[in-house]
């Protein structure tokens, strides 16, 4: 059941990134080149974000800047994909370093269920691909960086649940990366189709404490009364730096759940669009961020509703230890027609000290009747009077603070409402805790 | 020295005068009441007693067990053995109450040594049985979506847990129907002991029927005007809490 790929394909000569794309091997089908070499085009075409465009208000905006980085070259000795203790059960794991397949761990025997490396799968299902990939434009202000994406994307894995296909255990996918000033563009692609179920759960993790840059894409689609959920473990080295594009798609009373754990990096970036385009249809959005000094992670969001009777809620919280700098900029977007609208967004940030920085930019645009929406961000310290009460238990200053913490950061972690990854997602915020001297 | 003694408390919130010159004792091994009308200071005095720092104490003193209180930090007065079961008790969003637990236990441990877990679940199994509550409860958030009974509940969980040598309770009565004040009553008598001090804090006669005092204290505008056994409390349930203040108050202040 094991395939272990002892050498991976040659790697292409580093080179910048700004340069030229990476190299496509032979025999991909002839569409996909053509979205490559028409991406590269665009990537040259499309100006680098300004400090004055809105979509980018806020933002450390010179760390987007790709001067400098290279195609990651392929690693002297690649990982051991076992390595990294990660969830007892899982249904298909995969494991890539600087994008090249460590090892496959792939279901037998599940019929309706494909989990494939995406090269592989352009070669066996290019219809399916072409179906789904890269289909919704990025509006969110890194539509410069999808199209880099575009023209690069090889590395990844393409999930396809065949209608009413439900897998007990999740997929787990790890990218893990190491190598100075390497440029990655991890992709993933989830399809689940009628009455399908499947949870995914990735990780972006550095090997060493180099600076990468990871242009990650990964596209949701759920189509009638599928259940897809997408858990991203991002634990990036923290002088690395990250632009993280997530579309989630959900049709007829499908119902959709994303959640980002966003722990490393010196400038994570993410951009996050949901289209609620089914009748019935539901869709969850989660985030949990413990930055601290030198770190920001700037957050941008789109809840667009397309039909009646949708439902979407956001919940992103933060927690700023130090000199963090976090940023949450979420619009609602209800569309003539989304009648019976429920969408709500919702933005926490808990300054861990005098010197964190948090940013929240909530926004609603209706055009549809009988909508119920709400938004709101609340930034504070920790409650006092909780603190005391722990305190007056017993519990040390430091200690009480950790709790009161750790819980604020666990609803994201309750809602996301998988025990496996639960336990998962707990013990990396641990490590971070532990990290931050909390 | 086995006593929780205050003596001349003075103390004040914002300008405003709340204690002034409080005389208290308890011995350990008694069950002490404070009765009276609301806003006459009772719980500012829990919460001094606690560590709560926005109260100011402008004079007088508290010694536990001839330990200086008012210098300690809040966490180690818990740690020394006071315990105050809360008025209206804090949410702790995403703690579940066997966390919190364990963290108050873990904190009594000496440098190093961990908790036996599984003596502990035992332990507060055995005390949740004792208060009828459910075992949903150890999973739960700490008082989230809990209602005023299942709080005050819980409080006393915790004082179970924690085995105090001196216990405080504000208002543990309030808000309780009878069912829920036998429960917590019931957990109340069992953990008093020749080692251990109570001071409850009550507005109304009727829990002193379950938890029978040793001494009651009338308490009116920041100063104990009365003490007497428990049929002073019978004796101010019957006359009301206006009679207090003009007879008991009124010639001494
Ligand atoms: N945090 C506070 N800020 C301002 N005034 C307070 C505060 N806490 C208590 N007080 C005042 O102190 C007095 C005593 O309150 P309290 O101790 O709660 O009384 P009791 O518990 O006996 O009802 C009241 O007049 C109340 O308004
Ligand atoms: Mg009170």
């Amino acid at each position: 059941m094991s395939t272990l790929i002892e050498s991976p394909p040659a790697p292409a000569t580093p080179g910048s990134v700004l340069d030229q794309p990476a190299p496509a091997p032979e025999g991909l089908p002839e569409w996909f080149t053509a979205r490559r070499t028409a991406a590269w085009q665009r990537f040259q075409d499309l100006p680098l974000p300004e400090r004055t465009n809105e979509k980018w208000r806020f933002s450390r905006i010179k760390e987007a800047s790709l001067e400098g980085f290279t195609h990651a070259a392929e690693p002297a000795s690649l990982a051991d994909p076992h390595a990294e203790h990660v969830l007892d059960k899982a249904v298909a794991r995969l494991a890539f370093h600087n994008g090249h397949l460590v090892s496959a761990d792939l279901p037998e025997n599940q019929s309706g269920l494909t989990v494939m490396p995406l090269e592989q799968a352009l070669r066996e299902c290019p219809d399916l691909i072409e179906a789904h990939f890269m289909k919704s434009e990025t509006p969110l202000g890194s539509e410069k960086f999808a199209a880099l994406h575009e023209a690069n994307a090889l590395s990844g894995v393409f999930i396809h649940a065949a209608k009413g296909t439900a897998p007990e255990d999740p997929v787990e996918i790890v990218h893990y990366f190491s190598g100075c000033q390497g440029a990655h563009f991890p992709h993933t692609l989830v399809v689940g189709e009628d009455n399908a179920e499947v949870t995914v759960i990735e990780h972006f993790v550095s090997l060493d404490e180099e600076s990468a840059f990871v242009i990650g894409v990964s596209d949701l689609a759920a189509d009638g009364a599928a259940r897809v959920r997408h858990a991203m473990l991002q634990r990036l080295s923290t002088s690395s730096k990250a632009i993280l594009i997530n579309t989630t798609s959900a049709g007829r009373d499908a119902d959709a759940k994303s959640l980002l754990l966003n722990l490393g990096g010196a400038w994570v970036r993410t951009e996050s669009v949901s289209h609620v385009t089914g009748t019935g249809a539901n869709v969850n959005l989660l985030s949990a961020s413990i930055p601290g000094t030198g770190q920001e992670f700037d957050q941008r969001t789109y809840q667009i509703h397309k039909a009646q009777h949708t439902t979407s809620d956001l919940l992103y919280k933060n927690a700023l230890f130090d000199k963090a700098r976090t940023i949450f900029s979420g619009l609602i977007i209800v569309d003539d027609g989304a009648h019976h609208t429920d969408a709500y967004q919702t933005c926490r940030n808990l300054l861990m000290s005098d010197h964190g920085e948090a940013h929240s930019l909530p926004g609603l645009e209706i055009k549809a009747d009988q909508v119920k929406c709400s938004h709101g961000s609340t930034t504070a310290q920790i409650d006092p009077d909780t603190l005391l009460y722990l305190k007056a238990r017993g519990i040390h200053d430091k200690t009480a603070r950790k709790l009161i913490t750790y819980g604020f950061i666990e609803e994201v972690v309750e809602r996301f409402g998988h025990e496996a990854a639960g336990r998962l997602l707990d013990r990396f915020i641990e490590e971070k805790f532990k990290a931050l001297g909390a | 020295m086995s006593t929780l003694s205050i003596h001349n408390l003075h103390a004040s919130i914002e300008g405003q005068s709340i204690l002034k010159g409080l005389d208290l004792e308890v011995p350990k091994g008694e069950v002490h009441a404070i009765m009276g009308p609301n806003g006459s200071g009772k719980s500012t005095l829990a919460k001094i007693l606690a560590g709560n720092e926005d109260y100011e104490v402008t004079e007088g003193d508290v010694l536990m067990d001839g330990e200086n209180l008012l210098e300690m930090e809040v966490d180690e007065r818990s740690r020394a053995g006071l315990f105050l079961a809360f008025q209206y008790p804090n949410e702790i969003p995403g703690v579940s109450n066997a966390n919190f637990l364990r963290a108050a236990l873990q904190a009594r441990q000496p440098d190093g040594a961990e908790l036996d877990a599984v003596a502990f679940y035992k332990q507060m199994y055995a005390r949740m049985d004792e208060l009828d509550m459910d075992r949903k409860f150890t999973a739960r958030a700490v008082n989230e979506g809990f209602s005023g009974g299942e709080k005050k509940r819980n409080e006393i969980l915790q004082l179970m847990m924690l085995e105090p040598k001196y216990a405080v309770l504000d208002e543990t009565d309030s808000g309780l129907d009878i069912d829920a004040l036998k429960v917590v009553a019931r957990g109340v008598n069992s953990m008093r002991s020749p080692e251990r001090g109570f001071l409850v804090i009550t507005h109304y006669q009727r829990l002193l029927e379950y938890i029978v005092p040793d001494k009651v204290h009338v308490m009116i505008d920041g100063r104990i005007r009365r003490s007497g056994g428990r049929e002073l409390a019978l004796e101010l349930e019957e006359k009301g809490y206006d009679w207090a203040r003009e007879e008991l108050a009124g010639a001494g202040a």
